[in-house]
């Protein structure tokens, strides 16, 4: 008789504190994550939608008044010249510099990889520039391509070239740009590739061999590139994401001069929402800018789960 | 493979590597020189890099007169101590519990803070930027420091690190009736050194070096950090003065290179870990 009773009031009893601790591990679970929760609803959520829907209006800081314009401001970015230009000169930039330090990263990582003397010296040498303050860099690499009192041009007097106005000169500006970019970004990008080939599986190399990869450059083709798939898809990804955001080069050397050769995405949005505070029209600029950064994860995703899995 | 048996495909190896080696140090050697060297051997443009006349004190004494370089390097020092303290102190906490609690809404929060992880300062610093101004705190170390308080990358990292550790250490810590929070500060925190490290490593390089954010809420160069004090030096001297520029850079670059080149391996490893915020 007893029996029958029993479980419902067992469980009764025992589903009792089994509750209460889910509950109690609820509340602790909120009240550790609940100031990140907050933060992150107010430093990140809550400007995000602002910056969309500051997008759709005429704000300007200073002025009081604010007027719903819905697409105008996307309407005006197609015939903003500067606008126009600032994406292309962006999209210059990252072509040149994304191909160049993913492979000047890749290059310097395979011979430092095979070098066995002077390994960690080369390593800390090219790192350097990652660590060093960009606006600091990028001040000495204005001396150095100064056209009269640089070094660079005074060793190409040497040799009887004279050499352009690299950072003053509309044609060369981007370049310079761009080389100054790819001298910063390739360190990173090297230490990545080492940290991709050290995972690589001896065993393979010698499988190679044994197989009909005689030469170090059939064993690249054959183990070292496909390994490397992830590894070099995620480089290339970050490399275009970083040059995409070019900023601190531009703001020190050449604000966007001359002559708009060198503006680019973010300085543009930096003259338009924080030096002339057309905050709406700017507002349009970023999310923009967000698109194309978002398109780019969205690419990258794809290609990992597509292609790059060989293990 | 083996590099014996190639002497000359070595050579050639070791060759490239220097030559690009070369061209790595050619700035930092450039600058040292420069900021040894007195105005009138700068204009002369000659390639000696040691100077026949020494202006150290003179360049060094000009970058600490005329802008308070001290004040810059402290200013750096500031912010960068309270966004790391709160990053981290904001970060722990949550990151254990979605490792290791049960609670509604923790895949909602993983999912916001994925998302986040998308989003960089460049797209959220309109809004903040008018809401600090509103809120006239414009030139002060709240406002360089307010939007890094959160920190979604720095749950992200702990969050995996948390996941990998064993849960009986926790359970045994609960049994001796220990609170959640007497657990992160007394079990989680100690055992996450190595990935606080690296998260330090990578925040202290991204925003000692940032420029964009600082820009835009500083006017004044008591207040700037020191990449926006150095923009602030170059307006003053109007850019040409080289000896006392190059004198700047090689005091606000060598804090964070000397800190690299002691702890290399622990610098390389937290940036590349790191390496996916970009």
């Amino acid at each position: 008789m007893d029996s029958i009773v029993l479980p419902a009031d067992v469980r009764a009893r025992t589903s009792d504190p089994a509750a209460a601790a889910r509950r109690s591990e609820a509340f602790a679970g909120w009240r550790l994550a609940g100031p990140a929760v907050a933060l992150l609803a107010l430093l990140i959520l809550l400007p995000t939608i602002a910056v969309v829907a500051l997008s759709l209006t005429d704000f300007e800081l200073g002025y009081d008044e604010i007027r719903f314009v819905g697409l105008d401001n996307y309407l005006e970015l197609l015939g903003d010249r500067t606008f126009l230009i600032s994406l292309g000169n962006t999209l210059t930039y990252t072509l040149v510099v994304t191909p160049l330090s993913v492979a000047l990263g890749l290059g310097a990582a395979l011979l430092i990889e095979a070098e066995v003397r002077g390994r960690a010296l080369f390593r800390t040498i090219y790192f350097l520039p990652v660590v060093s303050l960009l606006v600091a860099m990028a001040t000495v690499w204005q001396y150095l391509l100064h056209p009269t009192i640089g070094p660079v041009n005074a060793l190409l007097r040497l040799i009887g070239i004279s050499g352009p106005n690299w950072l003053g000169g509309s044609d060369t500006v981007l370049l310079s740009l761009a080389f100054i970019g790819v001298w910063q970004a390739v360190g990173f990008n090297m230490v990545l590739f080492l940290a991709g080939l050290t995972a690589i599986p001896r065993e393979l190399y010698a499988a190679a061999e044994v197989d009909r990869a005689a030469t170090a450059w059939d064993r690249f083709w054959l183990v070292t590139w496909p390994m490397l798939g992830p590894t070099t898809l995620f480089v290339v990804t970050i490399s275009v994401i970083n040059a995409v955001k070019v900023f601190e080069t531009v703001s020190t050397i050449t604000q966007g001069g001359p002559n708009r050769a060198s503006e680019v995405l973010l300085w543009t949005i930096y003259q338009e929402g924080f030096v002339y505070l057309r905050v709406g029209y700017a507002s349009a600029m970023t999310v923009v800018f967000l698109a194309i950064l978002m398109v780019l994860m969205v690419l990258q995703y794809r290609a990992l789960d597509q292609r790059v899995h060989y293990t | 493979m083996t590099p014996q048996a190639w002497p000359l495909i070595r050579a050639l190896r070791l060759a490239i590597l220097s030559v690009g080696a070369l061209v790595f140090l050619a700035p930092y050697v450039w600058m040292l020189s420069t900021a040894m060297k007195p105005r009138e051997e700068i204009f002369s443009s000659s390639l000696a890099l040691i100077p026949e006349r020494w202006a150290v004190v003179e360049n060094f004494s000009k970058a600490f007169m005329r802008v308070p370089m001290l004040q810059l390097l402290m200013n750096g020092v500031i912010v960068c101590t309270i966004i790391l303290v709160v990053q981290v102190l904001v970060a722990l906490p949550c990151a254990y519990a979605l490792a290791k609690l049960r609670f509604p809404g923790a895949r909602a929060l993983i999912a916001a803070i994925m998302l986040g992880l998308l989003v960089p300062i460049h797209a959220t610093a309109l809004p903040i930027y008018v809401a600090l101004s509103g809120a006239g705190v414009l030139n002060t170390y709240f406002a360089l420091a307010a939007p890094f308080m959160i920190s979604v990358f720095a749950i992200f990292l702990f969050l995996q690190f948390f996941r990998a550790m064993p849960d009986d250490l926790i359970n045994a810590a609960r049994l001796d009736g220990m609170s959640e929070l007497g657990i992160v500060l007394r079990i989680i925190v100690p055992n996450a050194w190595p990935a606080v490290t690296a998260f330090s490593i990578f925040s202290v390089v991204a925003h000692w070096n940032d420029l964009f954010w600082p820009q835009i809420v500083v006017t004044e160069t008591a207040m700037a950090p020191p990449p926006l004090g150095l923009i602030f030096f170059r307006a003053a001297e109007a850019g040409d003065d080289y000896g006392a520029l190059m004198a700047a850079t090689v005091v606000v670059t060598v804090p964070l290179l000397a800190a690299f080149l002691l702890a290399q391996r622990r610098f390389i490893e937290g940036i590349t870990l790191t390496g996916l915020k970009g």
